[in-house]
């Protein structure tokens, strides 16, 4: 069964080749473009749970060490040989299950959102390019084919975020992003230089075993390098700008591409290389200051947004740099954990949001929203779900992720207390403006039009049921990784174990299993540990409690409060509100010095020196020839005597 | 009685032939006297073909020469087909009077 792991990338790439090459050409009917694409993931979605579960059956430690299947060398020079091969593990194979499980429910959805878009099929063949770039990325058993798979993505996201390219800002958005992007890439392309200059292979088996080997300034420039790639793809300061204007794409691309799978590739490719990360703690710092800082910052600039999408965004920047912060303290697990639940959580509520706008008439901003509830019952209990589990309310599964990465930046070797603060205060931040979007777009008074008001209405099945089951996974996919501290078993910890073995969890549960004769013999400072942890999660609920607390207060009893706080603070409100304008500085100091610069070589370089040479070269030319035609005489005997000559100078030049 | 004369004088007659072939391809007018010029040059290269096939006692000078003079028949055909023709278009078969191939 295992052995099969190269079908379920290949499904959608079959998809994606029908709909592209055929279906776009003779105009096939939408019915079949839908049922190709959603049946092409619903494979994939099912082979991958078919291997998920051949893969539980082998004993721990095997599942780690399933060979790798390779299909074919792809390219081998000299001492190079990369081969396109897939990698089975409980790592790759979480991210499997999750990126085809979303991807098929988000490709439902979308078979109802996009209807009536005339690009339907583009749209559909796309989607399924992604999902088949996205699988190769995070089955990849060598960098290179990682590496492809990056790219691909990076493409995809290019192309659904300038979706509707005949208007400017969806054009400039993509733009944006891939440009952002190369950045990033840039520096994990160097990594993977530098990978195979220091150990002349690029498989993650063969890069793994031979990391002993490599000094520590070594390692860490790679995995600094690595990270600069994360940061990009990941939306991580300070290339998080690309993500918030991603949003002009279609709604369940921003779920699926921009929240769920794409942007969390970093952290896969991260956890991916713990080995190395283990061995450079100074990256580790650097990837938890990174993903903290971006935690809270990007939340704090989700507080005062209109834009239901935009605030969606800068939450799942802040989310991202949550993960961040769990593999950069060394929790790996932790890190793909709450990948894992975000991926249900955030998907769903990009979705919810795209229902939203589906019952305001394409409508986004959130001050013309309101009183919705009652009309569109579904998208308001299952974003109520979502909202609930991104706020780390005891009981959702983004509790658990969160409060699991919050315990470990206090606890782990490579925590610190600061960063727990952080990423405390961040989660408040969270509870907060993912109540205040809820409560403005939900509760009130209907600020929207008349006509719009008429049209408000639930969303059809096809894009509710992809709600309900999301909405499932937010509320109890949780549950594979309920700490020890509360008395349960994680099964999420354990069966990354292998892979990611010898991360603090591990630590922490030998520890955890000692905690009772230590108890017996008096010890106690194993216990305070656990009560430590009780305590932390205690105090981060309660953040999250206030911060719905506050949105509560300003949203829904003093409506008239936030703008007056507003105006109370006017010069933090602006600066906020603009997003401390990072947009603003980046156009000054890089954007536009790289347009001088590319404008300066255009005109005096390219124009003034390479274009001038060609033109000189040419002028020769046709002055060397001016002069050399006057040789061709026209007459016969010039041209014999010519001949003659010249036998004469070779015989003579023989005989000599 | 052949073998009694020394080969070099042979070659010196084909030297001279050539020679005389070879000034007059350059300096006559008429491209039929053009012509004949050329083929004394061939006659002055078969001369010293069987001069030196017969001073070596091998057969592969007297070989090429009847390559040259199969060559040379052909060549008269078309060389005078085309001087008919050019006689006929032009009213001269005189070779610097026919330079309209030139800058």
């Amino acid at each position: 069964m295992i052995e099969l792991v190269w079908l379920i990338p290949l499904f959608p790439a079959i998809g994606f080749l029908f709909n592209g090459l055929i279906a776009r050409w003779v105009n096939l009917d939408k019915r079949i473009v839908s049922w190709v694409a959603c049946s092409a993931l619903g494979l994939s979605f099912l082979f991958s749970i078919l291997i998920f579960f051949s893969l539980v059956q082998l004993a721990p430690e095997a599942r780690a060490a399933v060979p790798d299947k390779v299909l074919f060398d792809w390219i081998v020079s000299g001492d190079l040989k990369t081969v396109i091969g897939y990698k089975v593990d409980p790592l790759s194979i979480i991210m499997a299950l999750v990126v085809s499980g979303v991807s098929f429910f988000i490709h439902i959805y979308s078979v109802g959102y996009m209807h009536d878009d005339p690009g339907y099929t583009r749209y559909f063949s796309f989607l399924n390019l992604f999902v088949f770039m996205m699988l190769t990325l995070v089955l990849a058993n060598n960098f290179l084919l990682m590496f492809v798979g990056w790219e691909g993505v990076g493409l995809c996201s290019y192309l659904l975020i300038g979706f509707w390219f005949e208007r400017d800002a969806p054009a400039n958005a993509g733009k944006k992003a891939f440009v952002v992007n190369r950045i990033g890439d840039f520096g994990f392309l160097l990594a993977i230089f530098l990978i195979f200059a220091q150990l002349g292979t690029l498989e993650f088996n063969g890069v793994f075993a031979g990391a002993h080997s490599l000094d520590a300034v070594t390692v860490t420039i790679i995995t600094l390098l690595l990270f600069v790639g994360a940061t990009g793809k990941s939306a991580q300061i300070p290339l998080y700008v690309w993500l918030p204007d991603a949003m002009e794409g279609p709604t369940p691309v921003s779920s699926l591409i921009h929240a769920a799978t794409m942007v969390t590739s970093g952290v896969y490719m991260i956890a991916r290389c713990h080995v190395l990360y283990s061995m450079a703690p100074v990256s580790m710092a650097v990837v938890a200051i990174v993903g903290a800082a971006t935690a809270i910052y990007a939340a704090s600039m989700g507080l005062l947004q209109f834009d239901i999408k935009r605030v969606l965004a800068y939450s799942t920047i802040s989310q991202l740099g949550y993960m961040f912060l769990a593999v950069g303290v060394g929790a790996f697990s932790a890190g793909i954990f709450h990948l894992m639940t975000h991926a249900f959580f955030k998907g769903l509520l990009f979705l919810g949001a795209g229902s939203v706008m589906h019952a305001m008439s394409g409508e986004l901003d959130m001050r013309k929203m309101g009183g919705i509830w009652k009309r569109a019952p579904i998208t308001f209990w299952t974003f109520f779900v979502a909202t609930l589990a991104i706020a780390g309310i005891p009981g959702f599964s983004g509790f658990f992720s969160k409060d699991e990465i919050l315990w470990q930046a206090f606890d782990s070797a490579h925590g610190h207390v600061l960063l727990w603060l952080v990423g405390a205060a961040a989660a408040g931040m969270t509870a907060f403006y993912m109540f205040r979007l809820l409560f403005v777009t939900f509760f009130g008074r209907c600020r929207a039009s008349e006509e719009v008001k008429k049209h408000i209405h639930e969303s059809p099945p096809i894009m509710t049921i992809p709600l309900i089951i999301l909405a499932t996974l937010s509320l109890i996919g949780g549950y594979v990784g309920i700490p020890h501290v509360l008395g349960g078993r994680n099964f999420f910890h354990e069966f990354l174990a292998p892979v990611l073995g010898g991360h603090p969890q591990e630590a922490g549960h030998t520890a955890f299993s000692l905690v009772r004769p230590a108890f017996a013999s008096g010890g106690a400072t194993v216990g305070s540990g656990v009560n430590m942890e009780l305590l932390l999660m205690g105090v981060s609920v309660a953040i999250a409690v206030m911060g719905i607390s506050i949105a509560l207060y300003l949203y829904i009893w003093k409506t008239e409060l936030p703008k007056r706080l507003g105006e109370r603070f006017k010069t933090l409100y602006t600066v906020v509100f603009n997003k401390y304008y990072v947009d603003e500085i980046y156009e000054a100091c890089f954007v536009n010095s790289t347009k001088r610069l590319g404008t300066f070589l255009w005109q005096r370089f390219d124009d003034g020196v390479i274009d001038r040479g060609v033109n000189l070269v040419a002028r020769l030319m046709l002055w060397l020839g001016g002069v050399l035609r006057r040789i061709q005489t026209g007459r016969v005997q010039g041209y014999a005597t010519g001949i003659i000559l010249g036998a004469v100078i070779i015989i003579l030049f023989l005989i000599r | 009685m052949l073998s009694s004369v020394p080969p070099i004088y042979f070659l010196i007659v084909s030297a001279v032939i050539f020679a005389i072939g070879a000034v007059g391809v350059l300096i006559r007018r008429n491209a039929i006297i053009v012509f004949m010029c050329i083929e004394m040059m061939f006659s002055a290269v078969n001369l010293t073909l069987i001069t030196t096939s017969h001073h070596l006692n091998s057969l592969d000078g007297v070989l090429m020469v009847f390559f040259v003079m199969t060559v040379a028949a052909a060549e008269a055909a078309v060389g005078l087909a085309i001087f008919v023709l050019l006689f006929r278009g032009r009213g001269t078969i005189k070779v610097d009077e026919i330079n309209l191939l030139k800058w």
